[in-house]
């Protein structure tokens, strides 16, 4: 058994840098992530995420700067590294011809273990994935979820050191995301490092202790979700709409009342620590909007204020 | 079970040696899936060529000539057959699981995700591919000697060097099929101007020396016809000078090293893209 040390750097990147031509797709970034961290790439499509996932995961090569992955580089180790990763890819890989089982069981071959171990280890999986009563099932009848579901237990089939979750939960309903989330905060539990990109500011609060803000190949800033939204944003949001004609005009006005406002095409964002207090001041001055809603910060308003976009556009 | 963790479970340098051969076995049990429509295809394809080309037309030429190269029509078509069989196959699961596996599935990107390299999925594809052309080819074989295509006791050799042959062109079509960008005219393309003409102009159904000499290259450049003629040096001794059989067997070998370095960089390039 290995000793788990909790301070052990297991991925260490410096001046990270890849380019295609003349576009850049990540612009000499630096992090490291801890064992047994859960860290997040949070950023909208294009932002440079899934590069920098790829070339963590040994699958497309880096233009420049440094990495180790368990202290080896995989320019170099590839496969020595890959030994030790679970990759679930954006679009889920299943061989939909075969059975749920035996795609877990070739997947795991394809890591040299033994069959005895496979096999005992199929029967946890399907249990984790909630997809015990569909194990002779094939792939192509499953829903989206239990794609997904089959597609995270088949890259812990090898009990990777690392677990990589690219966008886990993109295009599925709520309530397939939330037996997902579960699943995913008992593998954090279980001392499992994770590694998680998503344009999804709930999933990022959800599953992660450390986020990294990327836009454009860049990172714009980096922190815990709670650390984010102190330092970037205030502790309320005040949503206004007083009408798409109207928002514009009665902005400059408003701009005076909150420490920082944002106006959106539909509505406009008030940041105060106090948004009922301000919702009072702004009746109390005769602006009264058509509707008002008061809610806590979120990362999506932490990436407006560093990029001045919304996440999900 | 407890967790034990990939530290102490995974080993890379035994994937490093036999990783090729996990990619196989995951193949062959997609493959075993449609093993109903591989074997029906083995088993009645050759009977079929063979009751009506081989007997049939095969009547109407020993009837006007008596015979082809010195031997009825069948004997004389058989190998060809058998190689023509070799080369179906292997192009079979070099061609359409490769596109599959790289742009309708992206299966090949789960297993490159995996300690296992391009190059060995690669390898994987086609030892599969052979398993199966392997299978086919020894049916394929069994209807021949049936029909009695064999008149040498060395017959048999025609099936060894039928699989070399759709080892040869299996690996070198993979190539191709893995730096193909459009696939989905390639498969067509590929069955309309490289497999009907290679068919047709590689002395599968007459002698080479038959056919013009500007139509003759097409034989030439066609592994069927080197596979052919050393086939039917096997079965029923036809004459191949040892300089020639060393320029067919040379050819064939030449394609299959091409074709495994092709299909290694292709397949090493695109999924690292």
């Amino acid at each position: 058994m290995h000793q788990s040390n909790n301070s052990e750097i297991l991925i260490n990147a410096k001046g990270l840098h890849k380019s295609y031509g003349d576009f850049t797709a990540v612009n000499g970034i630096d992090f490291q992530v801890k064992r047994g961290e859960s860290f997040g790439f949070l950023g909208p499509n294009g932002a440079g995420k899934s590069t920098t996932m790829r070339i963590i995961a040994a699958t497309l090569t880096r233009t420049d700067g440094e990495l180790t992955i368990l202290g080896k580089d995989p320019a170099v180790k590839g496969p020595e590294i890959k030994a030790h990763l679970g990759v679930v890819p954006q679009a889920d890989n299943l061989d939909n011809a075969l059975t749920v089982e035996e795609n877990l069981y070739i997947y795991g071959r394809y890591f040299g273990l033994s069959k005895k171990f496979v096999r005992a280890k199929i029967e946890d999986l399907l249990e984790f994935a909630q997809l015990v009563d569909k194990r002779d099932v094939k792939v192509e009848a499953l829903s989206g979820g239990m794609k997904r579901r089959l597609t995270i237990a088949r890259a812990l089939v090898s009990e990777p050191e690392i677990l990589m979750l690219d966008e886990p939960t993109t295009g599925l309903d709520p309530q397939a995301r939330h037996i997902l989330w579960d699943r995913l905060f008992r593998l954090k539990e279980e001392g499992v490092t994770l590694l998680i990109t998503t344009h999804y500011m709930d999933e990022a609060e959800q599953l992660c202790d450390r986020i990294m803000v990327m836009d454009k190949g860049s990172i714009m800033a980096e922190d815990s979700p709670t650390g984010l939204i102190k330092n970037y944003s205030t502790k309320e949001v005040l949503e206004v709409r007083f009408g798409s004609e109207r928002n514009q005009q009665i902005a400059p006005e408003l701009k005076q009342l909150a420490s920082r406002i944002e106006v959106l095409p539909d509505r406009i964002l008030l940041y105060a620590d106090d948004g009922e207090a301000l919702l009072h001041t702004l009746n109390e001055k005769g602006l009264h909007p058509n509707t008002s809603l008061v809610r806590r910060s979120s990362l999506e308003d932490v990436f407006l204020r560093l990029t001045g976009r919304t996440l999900v556009d | 079970m407890k967790r034990q963790g990939s530290l102490d479970i995974v080993d890379p340098a035994r994937i490093a040696k036999l990783g090729s051969f996990s990619v196989m076995r995951g193949r062959l049990a997609i493959m075993w899936k449609f093993a109903w429509s591989v074997g029906a295809t083995a088993a009645i394809n050759p009977t079929l060529y063979l009751l009506s080309v081989g007997i049939g037309v095969g009547k109407l030429i020993n009837a006007h000539s008596g015979s082809v190269d010195g031997v009825k029509y069948l004997t004389f078509l058989a190998p060809a057959l058998l190689a023509t069989a070799a080369i179906q196959n292997a192009m079979d699961e070099t061609v359409f699981p490769v596109l599959e596996g790289f742009k309708w599935t992206k299966s090949f990107f789960a297993i490159h995700s995996t300690p296992i390299s391009g190059k060995q999925i690669a390898n994987g594809v086609l030892l599969a591919a052979m398993v199966r052309t392997a299978f086919s080819v020894s049916v394929y074989g069994v209807v021949v000697y049936l029909f009695g295509g064999f008149t040498s006791a060395r017959g048999w050799l025609a099936i060894p060097i039928a699989l070399f042959a759709g080892a040869a062109f299996g690996s070198f079509i993979m190539g191709i099929a893995a730096s193909a960008k459009n696939d989905d005219s390639f498969f067509m393309l590929l069955s309309r101007f490289v497999m009907m003409p290679l068919f047709l102009f590689s002395g599968t159904f007459y002698q080479l020396g038959s056919m013009p000499i500007y139509l003759r290259w097409i034989g030439w450049i066609s592994p069927l016809w080197h596979t052919t003629e050393i086939g039917r040096f096997f079965t029923y001794g036809h004459h191949v000078s040892a300089a020639m059989m060393v320029l067919h067997l040379g050819y064939l070998a030449a394609m299959f090293i091409a074709g495994i370095k092709i299909s290694h960089r292709a397949f090493e390039k695109r999924l690292m893209k």
